[in-house]
């Protein structure tokens, strides 16, 4: 599994709650290992997260993809538990478990009865120092990645043309590698690179352990010291800014591969709430200005360009708060019937420029909150993705009273001050955009009568 | 088992705990006054509302009108009563709900979770009782979702994983009404008109074709209110009759279609289950050992851990009102499509012939009897089980008693199962792939 930076859904990042606060209990272990708890007593269950600062930003070239590679091999084994033993020990005590790697971030979980906590502790305190690589388990899982890659980027033609589009958008930022690698990176990695990036990252004082669930906080410190804390800390490398240089103009670019339909992509270069600075208002109101665009089916996209005008088939827009790195402010969509991508450029171009112009409504801004508020409290149905709240915003270096400041922070936006950023951030000048320009591939399905051997070739 | 491999204290673990006495929520079940069949369980801890509205209106009542049932539900919000599609989402985000509409086969839901606070939950549900009674199907709101739905069917061409199922489907229902995919064909969405999706929601969104799933922090008397309000504006009408059942297969049946990939997607398998069938947990339970337990399972184990074919091979019976399928799935790049394909096929036959080990079974019960607590652990996750019971008229202790009833297969019942299920003889296999001509 990966997560792709480009689109994490805007307005259901969960948050904080004014009257029923969820507290987190923060502790750290002598060996630099920091702990979050948060009680949810709904339903006998834990989720237990580790999330390690590194991912595929970490990397340089010629070794893209490795963070992710080696989030694989964690399943490995180790000298006490041989290859495929995690995953048999977790799923006979009833658990769910994987893992995800982004551009910031490699994290693994598990899902289990409150009672198996332990399980989980030893199985991860022990992969966290101890994972042995065998030239043998990596050959073997470098085709699966391989594999991995022509499912999710190769034959995907929009994944392929996002692909091309962040490379072009950054120049030296790392976000312009994918998190799975570039092909040549991925199957030229060996067994002692892995274990060379394992070393480097892979220590208690590098990782930030979550927990919510039916659990108690002292409880789980207690567990929490017994198995990780005789792990030793590392010493971590220094890590490089790698800041994107300042962008001197529009680029623009056309993707040509085999495809059905054309797709646009836009994307304008905005500070993360991480690299913005003092002015920390910004990227809330560059985050509402994402929901006034494409926060809900009222919203300006669906309303004006896929109803109104019937330009576009289906549009979005994105940001990305939470990253470690300057981001993008993202718009996408494919254009209706018979409208060309020049068309729907335009029409995505004008409600940036609307934003810029006018204020928007205080009808439009109080059903952005609302939203937020409202979804604040759906989210908190779901203990993975509080969890994952907590980890992420910790592991780009906000920590996690970000997550409960959101909807002060939400809630304090103007209309002038979303004005501001657009005018500010959405400008030509810090613009790339993509073209999915389709070439021609075989009809797709029919409908029976017509297709009766269905367009292909019965063998055997 | 695998206990010699394990840590002491580990093995210490497995003696000491047994499956947690955990109090599976009870269903409450009531029909209105309208002949809806209401579901509900009461949850607390969170000021939050899950409903579920359900009618027997797949894709498999379309008849020859492929597409016609998710056309029908696709605009149910693009116009309803006194409101166009800006007032409907207007009116539900200023409160901060979310309302969503869909098909599968069997069934059309409308689903809605808003927060309790009645002002909110109001203006929610009345939005929904119109959307659910009066939509408009305008003739411009028509033509506009016709045309996107056209194009999603296009775009649906440059997916190996769509064209793959699509064919699967086809190969193994021939004429019957699951074959076809929800969405239709360009050639049968084209010529559907508003006036088909009019008649299609007169006749089969009506009260006594619906359930309602209700999961939240209300009591009963507020949930009987959101029911009589939900199903308010329907006509009574009838449920539909039964769907025939689908011609058993004669033979096994290879198809291939040439697509430019450098994978190749293979689906491959037979009628499996349906969803009240006696088989039900041996046949469950024995897949999930086959290919239903993620990277530990049989299928994931041969083609991906041991030889490195695939990034996901897994296998699953989708049971459904008549028998669903039985199938297994895998990608992997053109050159090894043959050897992954017979590596897979070659597990199944084995399991179905010799069926798991004594070992197999006892992680498998542990793993879902000890995880069963996870299928319900959130009020979103507890809506949908309920709703599944709801929609298959399964027996409302179906939840309260389904780790019994795991707890009870043997290995037998999963031989005599596979047996009389998976007839390799049968087999219906479609490939997707091989790159360019």
């Amino acid at each position: 599994m990966q997560f792709r930076g480009l689109r994490l859904a805007l307005l259901v990042l969960p948050l904080s709650l004014h009257a029923a606060e969820p507290a987190v209990h923060e502790f750290r272990l002598d060996n630099g290992l920091k702990l979050l708890v948060q009680e949810d007593h709904r339903a006998p269950a834990v989720v237990t997260q580790v999330w390690y600062k590194v991912g595929a930003s970490y990397e340089y070239g010629g070794i893209t993809g490795i963070s992710h590679m080696l989030e694989h091999m964690m399943f490995k084994g180790t000298e006490k538990h041989p290859p495929g033993e995690f995953s048999r020990i977790i799923a006979a005590n009833g658990g769910r478990e994987n893992a995800f790697t982004g551009q910031d971030y490699t994290a693994y979980f598990q899902t289990l009865e409150k009672t198996r906590l332990p399980v989980s502790f030893e199985l991860e305190a022990d992969r966290m120092r101890n994972l042995l690589l065998s030239d043998k388990e990596f050959k073997k899982e470098q085709q699966v990645v391989l594999e991995e890659r022509r499912l999710r980027t190769d034959d995907q033609p929009r994944a392929k043309m996002e692909e091309h589009f962040q490379a072009v958008a950054y120049t030296n930022s790392p976000y312009k590698n994918p998190v799975i690698g570039w092909p040549d990176d991925v199957s030229r990695l060996t067994v002692g690179d892995l274990n060379h990036w394992y070393g480097l990252w892979y220590a208690p004082n590098n990782a930030i352990l979550v927990i919510v669930g039916d659990v108690n906080p002292q409880e789980v410190y207690a567990l929490a010291k017994k198995y990780f804390g005789p792990l030793k800390p590392s010493k971590l490398p220094e890590i490089k800014p790698r800041g994107e240089v300042e962008q001197l103009g529009a680029r623009r670019m056309t993707v040509r591969l085999p495809a059905k339909l054309p797709y646009l992509v836009m994307g304008y270069k905005t500070p993360a709430l991480r690299t913005i600075g003092e002015e920390d208002w910004e990227a809330y109101a560059l985050e509402v200005a994402a929901g006034i665009l494409d926060g809900g089916n009222s919203a300006r996209l669906s309303s004006r360009l896929v109803r109104g005008q019937q330009v576009a088939a289906s549009a979005g827009a994105g940001y990305n708060l939470y990253s470690r790195l300057s981001n993008l402010f993202t718009l996408e969509g494919t254009p209706a019937q018979g409208k060309t991508l020049q068309a729907l450029e335009k029409a995505l171009g004008e409600e940036i420029r609307r934003l810029q112009d006018e204020p928007v409504s205080a009808a439009e801004l109080a059903r952005v909150k609302a939203q937020v508020l409202a979804h604040h409290i759906y989210q908190r149905d779901s203990m993975f993705y509080q969890a994952m709240q907590l980890g992420m915003t910790e592991t780009v270096g906000l920590g996690w009273k970000t997550v409960q400041e959101y909807v002060d922070k939400v809630n304090a936006v103007t209309a002038e001050q979303v004005q501001k950023v657009a005018r500010k951030y959405l400008i030509d000048d810090r613009l790339s955009v993509a073209y999915l320009e389709p070439l021609p591939m075989p009809e797709g399905a029919k409908a029976p009568e017509e297709a009766a051997p269905m367009g292909g070739d019965h063998v055997r | 088992m695998f206990v010699k491999r394990m840590s002491r204290w580990i093995v210490f673990l497995f003696l000491l705990i047994s499956a947690p006495v955990y109090a599976v929520p009870e269903i409450q079940h009531w029909v209105s006054p309208q002949g809806g069949r209401i579901y509900f369980v009461p949850t607390e801890g969170l000021p939050l509302l899950d409903v579920q509205v359900v009618f027997d209106a797949g894709s498999a009542r379309d008849g020859e009108k492929f597409g016609l049932a998710a056309l029908t539900s696709g605009m149910l919000d693009t116009g309803a009563g006194e409101w166009d599609a800006d007032a409907i989402a207007q009116r539900l985000e200023s409160v901060g709900a979310s309302m969503g509409t869909g098909v599968s086969r069997d069934s059309a839901y409308l689903s809605l979770r808003s927060l309790t606070h009645p002002e909110k939950l109001g203006v929610a549900l009345d939005t929904a009782r119109e959307v659910l009674a009066h939509p408009r199907f305008e003739q411009k709101d028509f033509d506009r979702e016709k045309n996107r739905t056209l194009l999603a069917i296009k775009q649906r061409g440059e997916e190996p994983d769509e064209l793959v199922e699509i064919a699967f489907f086809q190969v193994l229902y021939g004429n019957h009404p699951y074959a076809h995919p929800q969405e239709g064909f360009a050639e049968t969405v084209a010529p559907l008109t508003r006036e088909d999706l009019v008649d299609f929601h007169k006749r089969h969104y009506v009260a006594s074709n619906a359930i309602v799933v209700i999961v939240g922090d209300v009591k009963r008397a507020e949930a009987e209110a959101v029911a009589e309000k939900l199903l308010s504006g329907l006509e009574k009408g009838s449920a539909p009759p039964a769907l025939p059942a689908p011609a058993p297969l004669q033979s096994a049946e290879i198809i291939k279609q040439q697509f430019p990939s450098e994978q190749t997607h293979v689906r491959a398998g037979v009628l499996g289950m349906t969803a009240t069938d006696p088989d039900y947990f041996p046949l469950y339970v024995g897949n999930h050992i086959l290919g239903g337990s993620g990277l530990v399972s049989r299928v994931s184990t041969e083609v991906r851990e041991k030889r490195g074919l695939s990034y996901s091979a897994y296998s699953y019976f989708m049971p459904l009102r008549e028998l669903g399928p039985f199938q297994m799935g895998l990608q992997t790049r053109n050159d090894k499509a043959e050897e992954a394909l017979r590596v897979a096929l070659d597990t199944i036959k084995d399991f179905a012939a010799n069926g798991p080990t004594d070992k197999e079974l006892e992680a498998a019960k542990k793993n879902i009897i000890g995880g069963f607590v996870l299928r319900l652990d959130s009020n979103q996750k507890l809506t949908l089980q309920v709703a599944n019971v709801a929609f298959y008229n399964r027996p409302l202790d179906y939840l309260a008693t389904f780790t019994e009833k795991v707890e009870a297969v043997t290995r037998e019942d999963i031989k005599r199962a596979f047996r009389s299920r998976i007839d390799p003889g049968k087999m219906r296999t479609v490939l997707v792939g091989g790159g360019a001509k």
